[in-house]
């Protein structure tokens, strides 16, 4: 018997000929968060509909809290809440009572609805909407709705799925801020994002899923130790010099160039002493960079090392067909 | 038998039975569904133009030409009118199921642990009482037009509770529909002809004995037939028991039959 807050052991889920998640297993210790990071239709809503007794899983088993998805399924239910991408608010009722529904829905004690829901609107900077219907909210501010919602019950386990997807910069730094007092406060949270930013803001631990599997797993910084690379960036007045800089910068590590034509970058491994043979390498050809920085690499470089294809795109031969096989709902 | 109560939180939990709780939640969910009814109340204006059309061209372009023995054709007229209201009416509870469903709130409902039935029942609660105001309007507009009740309150009461029973019947199919379907316009499109095939192959407006042979015996055997049957003699006399209870066996049938349907969809819909 595993300690785990929320435990997945070679679950599968398929829907007709689609196979969304290939034999998954993943442990998150209470009060930690793990980001499972991948694109579209890479398995991540499967696994958080599996999670959230929303789907049955064709194999394989998991339990939140000790509790079996398929068998235990309302004990899951009290103790997992689940915000997502849709964000899952009725617009015809105010903030207000979107959130007292939900109190009765949970079969909280009747004394406690109110307050409750007067609790979240002010945590969540929404007291001043909280009368309004919520069709007249932004984006942002159903997101945060959503987010109350699946508070109200005080789970100590939360399911986010794809929580920003679809929000402007303001918004999703102000729904970060929201997730990062959770996570201080000590809730145990699974997030789902397309967001490598996001993923290394947020959790304590990352997995990257594709294609239904798990293709890596630890902290940001051992995911990035792992391809063990630094990357150096240097950037040319033109894209013929560019060219020429590439053909001699491979010399030096793997070079590629980047979208703007004019910007080499080389993945190497030995950094310091990488940077002087790089700079004596273009000194020698005569070339004199507009800019060269150094850095480590990102979660977009990882995931384009592990699986050949950006973050943004879906894998090749795979489309992007969500669980349930229907149209993605407004995912960006 | 109580519910267990599970993980944290369980200090704020209330206690009750397992049936308690599916109709606490059932009006939990009846309640959000008629606030959006009176917030938006344009569902409500629509679910009436119709009939109101139906009415004008039966009494004043058709009626006319229409003789029914034994009755004034406004009050043969009228209790298809209030059948056909409630019959078409259903269709609501399949749209705005399949609306939950495509904007993420049948999800979030599944993710609660409520009552697996709430989500329908209290939609087809609702839909209910906006089936009583909707037949407030329409027997109002029949009385504008000639429309007479030639029982009692009593059989108007009657016909009243018939054709809710009717109506909330056919929201359970319209809920398998909704439900199967998953958007709003596809649930309506898909409900149409099988309303069409219900109201009009009926003795809504005409008489069935004019029909040909295999037509005319789908007509009289069949649900909206022996709702209409059932209101028509609470509201104009005549033997009124034995219709009354074959429109009420084939409301219970129907419930019977699509609402454990109509649950198992629910349960599987993601």
């Amino acid at each position: 018997m595993s300690d785990a807050a929320i435990l997945v052991e070679d679950m599968g889920k398929r829907f007709g000929d689609i196979v969304a998640v290939d034999g998954v297993s993943l442990e998150v210790p209470p009060g930690t968060v793990l980001g499972l990071l991948g694109p579209n239709g890479a398995g991540k809503t499967t696994t958080v509909r599996v999670l959230t007794t929303i789907l049955r899983p064709d194999s394989g088993r998991a339990t939140v809290l000790g509790y079996d998805v398929v068998t235990q399924p309302d004990a899951v239910r009290t103790s997992i809440g689940l915000a997502g991408q849709y964000a899952a608010v009725d617009g015809n009722l105010t903030g207000r009572e979107n959130l007292r529904m939900v109190g009765r829905l949970t079969h909280q004690r009747k004394p406690l609805i109110a307050p409750r829901a007067d609790e979240l609107l002010e945590r969540f900077g929404l007291a001043g909407a909280a009368d309004r219907p919520v069709r007249t909210y932004s984006g942002g501010m159903r997101r945060r709705l959503d987010l109350a919602a699946a508070l109200v019950h005080k789970p100590p386990v939360l399911f986010l799925d794809e929580p920003t997807t679809g929000l402007d910069p303001r918004g999703r730094n102000d729904l970060w801020a929201v997730i990062g007092e959770l996570v201080a406060d000590g809730m145990t949270l699974l997030l789902t994002t397309q967001y490598l930013q996001e993923a290394e803001r947020l959790a304590d631990r990352i997995m990257v899923i594709d294609g239904g599997r798990v293709i890596a797993e630890g902290t940001a910084g051992e995911l990035k130790q792992t391809l063990g690379n630094t990357i150096i960036e240097v950037r040319l007045a033109g894209a013929a010099d560019a060219e020429r800089a590439k053909g001699r910068l491979e010399a030096v590590g793997a070079a590629e160039m980047l979208d703007d034509g004019r910007t080499v970058a080389v993945t190497v491994v030995d950094a310091g002493r990488a940077v002087v043979e790089a700079v004596r390498t273009l000194d020698t050809a005569g070339l004199t960079p507009e800019w060269l920085t150094v850095r480590e690499p990102t979660l977009d470089d990882v995931f384009l090392q592990l699986t050949g294809h950006k973050a943004e795109e879906p894998a090749p031969g795979q489309d992007a067909k969500p669980a349930g096989g229907r149209t993605k709902r407004g995912a960006a | 038998m109580s519910v267990t109560t599970y993980g944290a939180g369980g200090d704020t939990l209330a206690h009750r039975s397992r049936i308690g709780w599916a109709i606490q939640d059932a009006i939990a969910v009846a309640h959000r569904n008629l606030i959006g009814l009176f917030r938006v109340p344009t569902t409500l204006v629509f679910s009436t133009i119709q009939p109101v059309i139906f009415v004008l061209m039966f009494r004043y372009v058709f009626g006319g030409s229409i003789q029914i023995e034994g009755y004034r054709y406004v009050d043969y007229l009228m209790a298809g009118i209030f059948v056909q209201t409630v019959t078409f009416g259903s269709i609501n509870t399949g749209i705005g199921l399949a609306e939950d469903l495509s904007k993420g709130l049948i999800e979030r409902f599944r993710s609660l642990a409520m009552a697996r039935s709430a989500v329908l029942a209290g939609r087809t609660l609702a839909d209910a009482v906006r089936n009583l105001i909707v037949i407030v309007l329409m027997v109002t507009v029949g009385f504008m037009v000639g429309f007479r009740v030639h029982t009692s309150v009593l059989g108007l009461l009657g016909a009243v509770a018939l054709m809710l029973l009717f109506g909330f019947a056919m929201s359970w199919v319209m809920a398998l529909i909704g439900l199967s379907t998953g958007n709003a316009e596809a649930a309506q499109a898909a409900s149409f002809p099988l309303m069409a095939v219900l109201v009009f192959a009926s003795n809504a407006f005409v008489q069935t004995r004019t029909m040909p042979g295999p037509l005319r015996a789908y007509a009289e055997h069949q649900p909206v037939t022996a709702a209409v049957d059932g209101v028509r003699a609470l509201l104009n006399g005549g033997p009124t028991a034995g219709k009354v209870l074959v429109s009420i066996a084939w409301s219970l049938g129907i419930v019977a039959v699509f609402a454990p349907l109509a649950v198992r969809r629910y349960r599987r819909a993601a």
